[in-house]
């Protein structure tokens, strides 16, 4: 399947998980908000340019405030995490191109470790600065931190059920690409 | 200039990223009601087509809840009925007026409209619900909104042609006048962002006798919401020793994760009493400002 047709056929798939299943649920408690929309930015290509990087997690954040009435908050969070993409990745995965192997940064490109703090570190940055301009407007700085902690852990938890239930096909990329 | 050049071009990504915040950010704080509008027109047409469709599915698996609440409120209404009612007095009888309109001028003051939530929220802090009905059909901005069974659910913020967005009592922003059903003392009803399953009710003074279990009804201050629905009951009093005033903790009797036929009432004399409102201000503004 091409990248492009994947990736859009993604994008839906992310945005409609999040908004109709997600977000459907029963609370089981006010401090576990499931999120995982926004794997589709950690999903995207290695090869992806870093200011098209930035539209569409603009596009993406944007996409996902329209459900939640919020513009701008998701958008902002978005961009956050796509301009901070690429240094993340060019610190995990050595310079060394025998090791850039695959299309996507995934466990198997990556190695479980680097994979799994790339995923956290980006966590943290969406759900640290949406609840941050939460915190802004209303709320008390206990909740913002609890919060912060609890739904960074069940978006990994989450992600990494996913990573592990539905293993993506990777491209090998080969030298002659 | 060559100099500035390779300064943006060097510096691309970092520029379009600081722009993409501060678009972001700006529309998220400096967020007005013609940009809301704009905002939530476009979005709202394309949500709704996707929200109504997944609402034809979600729905059979409210029909048995929402059967009752239907049932309940008809069970309400019919007890209301003339039909139930007779003359025990045997020496009088019932005269049919022959005057065919009613000549003390009763007004229609609040109209209801029917509606569907097609999606909806309680886990965020600012919980919206979205509805089928918009300005096509005559919803417009600050419309109440009324549970099947007759509880208040919120109030509409946003409206495109054929949908409308309303916002939830459990968002932080709302405020709704409130009364006590025993004494019609007035309140506020607010929501601190924290559980779903409770309010606040604000401003009631000690002087009242609440206990545990009081009904809560919509006030008779407000220009959105009709008097005399119910918000909720008394669940929790909070002692506050510093002020007259009680914190009462209130359990809403709306069941706000399965919303699903819904009410619109609209309050016919509204922008009259807003102009009201507005030309009194403006007289009392140049009162004050004469006397100065």
């Amino acid at each position: 399947m091409n990248d492009i047709v994947r990736n859009i056929f993604r994008f839906v798939f992310f945005i409609m998980l999040q908004v109709y299943v997600l977000d459907n649920i029963p609370p089981l408690h006010r401090f576990i908000i499931p999120v995982i929309y926004f794997l589709f930015l950690l999903w995207l290509p290695f090869s992806i340019s870093r200011f098209w990087l930035l539209m569409i997690g603009f596009l993406t954040g944007l996409a996902y405030d329209w459900y939640t009435v919020t513009p701008g908050m998701h958008a902002a969070a978005c961009v956050l995490i796509a301009y901070f993409r690429p240094f993340i990745v060019n610190i995990l995965i050595p310079k060394d191109t025998s090791e850039f192997n695959y299309s996507e940064p995934s466990a198997k490109a990556m190695g479980w470790a680097p994979y799994a703090v790339y995923v956290l570190i980006l966590s943290v940055f969406h759900h640290g600065y949406i609840l941050l301009l939460e915190l802004l407007e209303v709320g008390n700085f206990l909740d913002f931190l609890i919060k912060v902690v609890s739904t960074t852990a069940i978006s990994v938890l989450l992600i990494f059920t996913a990573e592990i239930l539905f293993p993506r096909r990777l491209k090998y990329r080969t030298n002659t690409a | 200039m060559r100099n500035v050049f390779l300064f943006i071009r060097r510096y691309f990504t970092f520029i379009s990223f600081v722009l993409l915040q501060v678009l972001a950010l700006s529309m998220l704080f400096r967020y007005n009601k013609y940009q809301r509008a704009v905002f939530l027109g476009k979005a709202n047409e394309i949500t709704g087509y996707f929200n109504s469709h997944y609402d034809n599915v979600d729905d059979y698996f409210h029909l048995k809840e929402e059967n009752l609440r239907v049932h309940k409120m008809n069970d309400s209404l019919l007890n209301l009925m003339q039909a139930n009612f007779i003359m025990v007095d045997t020496s009088s009888h019932i005269i049919t007026d022959s005057v065919r309109y009613d000549t003390t001028q009763m007004v229609r003051k609040y109209l209801a409209k029917e509606a569907k939530v097609v999606s909806n929220s309680t886990t965020g802090m600012k919980n919206y619900f979205q509805i089928n009905r918009g300005a096509k059909q005559g919803i417009k901005d600050n419309m109440a909104v009324i549970n099947s069974d007759g509880s208040v659910a919120g109030q509409v913020v946003g409206v495109s042609e054929n949908f409308s967005q309303v916002m939830s009592l459990l968002n932080v922003h709302t405020t709704v006048s409130a009364m006590m059903k025993k004494s019609r003392n007035n309140g506020r009803i607010e929501w601190d962002g924290q559980s779903p399953l409770y309010l606040t009710l604000r401003n009631i003074p000690k002087s009242d006798a609440v206990i545990i279990g009081d009904t809560v009804l919509t006030g008779i201050n407000s220009y959105n919401y009709p008097p005399g629905w119910i918000i909720g009951t008394v669940s929790d009093i909070v002692e506050d020793k510093s002020t007259n005033f009680y914190v009462l903790r209130v359990r809403p009797s709306a069941n706000f994760q399965n919303l699903q036929q819904v009410f619109v009432i609209e309050n016919l004399q509204r922008e009259e009493q807003v102009a009201l409102d507005k030309a009194t201000q403006k007289k009392v503004d140049e009162l004050n400002k004469r006397k100065q």
